[in-house]
C-alpha cells in the first residue's frame, strides 16, 4: 500500500460528505414533494415523517404514499415497497466483500444507510485505491449527509408544500452524477458492454411497473459483463 | 393494521434487503461467478438509471431527436470521460440541458 492510501477516520467521514454534496441538488427537492405529497395523502404528519426515517427509500415512499390514500391493504403495500427496493440487495451483495472486517453495529449502521445515492459514491470510492481500515467513514459521511438532507427536506415539504414545477431542471443532477461516476470505471470491454447493455435494456423495460425494469436490465447488464470476460479467458 | 405498523414493517423489509448480502456472504461461500458478477454490478446499476432519466420526460419516454437530454447527457459523458471530473460534468450537463432546451424550445 502506498502511502497515499493511509487516512484519518475524520478524513474519510468529510470526504465522504463532499462527494456525496452534489447529489443533494437532486435529493432535497424529491423530499420535497415527498412531504408535499404525503399530506395531500392525508398522512398524518408524524407518519409522514415516520416514512422518510423509517423506510428511508425515496420510491417507495411516493408509491406507499399513494396507495394509502387509494386506501391499499397492508399486505400489497408491503409486497410493492419490498419489490421497489429490492434493488437494493444487489448494492447489499455489492458492497458485502467491503465490509466483512466491520463489526456488526456498523453493519447494521452502514445497511440502514444503503440508499442508491450513497452506494454510487461509497462503491466508486472503494473501487479506488482506498484505505481499507478506515474507508467504512466514507461511506458513513456519505449516508448520513444523505439522511439528514432527506429528512430536512421531507419535513419542509410537510410544512411548507412543495410549488415545484412538474419537471424540475434540477432533477437532471442525479442521471448526471451517475455519468460521472460510471464513465470512469469503465475500464475494459467487459464493463462497456455490461453498461451499455443495462443502459438499452433499461430502456426496453421501462413500462414494467415497480421499478422491475431497472432490475431486469441490471442482471442482463451484469451477465453480458460475465460473458464478455469469459470468452476472453 | 394499523398504518404504523405498516411503515415499520415496510422500514424492517426494506432493512432486511439492505442488509441480506452484507450478513449472508459472512457465513456462506459463494460461486466463482457470483463473486465476478459483483465487479459489474455499479456500471449496470448506474447505467441502467441513467438512460432511462435520459430518455424519460415526466416519467413517459421521449425517444425523439427532439429531447435536449440526450444532447446534455452526451455532452456529460464526453466530460465525465476526459475530466474524470463530479463537478465539471454536473456543471457542463446543467449548462447544456439549458442551452439545447433553448434551442430545441422543448423543456
Amino acid at each position: 500500500m502506498d502511502e497515499a492510501t493511509f487516512t484519518t477516520p475524520r478524513h474519510e467521514f468529510w470526504r465522504g460528505v463532499r462527494e456525496e454534496a452534489p447529489l443533494l441538488l437532486g435529493v432535497a427537492p424529491f423530499g420535497l414533494i415527498f412531504g408535499a405529497l404525503a399530506m395531500d395523502a392525508q398522512i398524518a404528519v408524524p407518519l409522514a415523517q415516520a416514512m422518510s426515517a423509517i423506510i428511508f427509500a425515496g420510491a417507495s415512499q411516493f408509491i406507499a404514499a399513494q396507495m394509502i390514500d387509494a386506501g391499499a391493504s397492508a399486505l400489497v403495500i408491503l409486497l410493492v415497497v419490498f419489490i421497489v427496493n429490492l434493488r437494493h440487495a444487489l448494492y447489499s451483495a455489492s458492497v458485502a466483500p467491503h465490509m466483512r472486517a466491520l463489526s456488526p453495529g456498523w453493519k447494521f449502521l452502514l445497511s440502514y444507510l444503503l440508499t442508491d445515492e450513497a452506494y454510487a459514491v461509497t462503491i466508486t470510492h472503494y473501487n479506488q485505491k482506498t484505505d481499507p481500515a478506515n474507508k467504512h467513514w466514507f461511506f458513513l459521511g456519505a449516508g448520513l449527509t444523505l439522511w439528514i438532507t432527506w429528512q430536512v427536506s421531507t419535513a419542509i415539504g410537510i410544512f411548507i408544500g412543495a410549488q415545484l414545477p412538474q419537471k424540475w431542471p434540477l432533477d437532471f443532477v442525479l442521471p448526471l452524477t451517475f455519468i460521472a461516476l460510471v464513465i470512469p470505471a469503465l475500464k475494459d470491454k467487459a464493463s462497456v458492454v455490461a453498461a451499455v447493455t443495462a443502459a438499452l435494456v433499461g430502456i426496453l423495460t421501462f413500462g414494467l411497473p415497480l421499478k422491475a425494469g431497472l432490475l431486469v436490465a441490471a442482471f442482463v447488464g451484469i451477465l453480458s459483463g460475465l460473458l464478455v470476460e469469459g470468452r476472453r479467458k | 393494521m394499523s398504518l404504523w405498523l405498516v411503515i415499520l414493517l415496510a422500514g424492517l423489509l426494506t432493512f432486511a434487503t439492505r442488509f441480506s448480502f452484507i450478513i449472508l456472504l459472512d457465513h456462506i461461500k459463494v460461486p466463482d461467478w457470483f463473486q465476478r458478477g459483483l465487479r459489474y454490478v455499479p456500471v449496470a446499476v448506474l447505467s441502467a438509471i441513467i438512460l432511462p432519466e435520459l430518455a424519460t420526460h415526466n416519467a413517459i419516454l421521449y425517444l425523439s431527436l427532439r429531447n435536449p437530454q440526450f444532447y446534455a447527457g452526451a455532452l456529460a459523458v464526453l466530460v465525465a470521460w476526459r475530466t474524470k471530473n463530479v463537478l465539471l460534468t454536473i456543471l457542463a450537463g446543467m449548462i447544456a440541458l439549458l442551452v439545447f432546451q433553448a434551442v430545441l424550445g422543448v423543456h
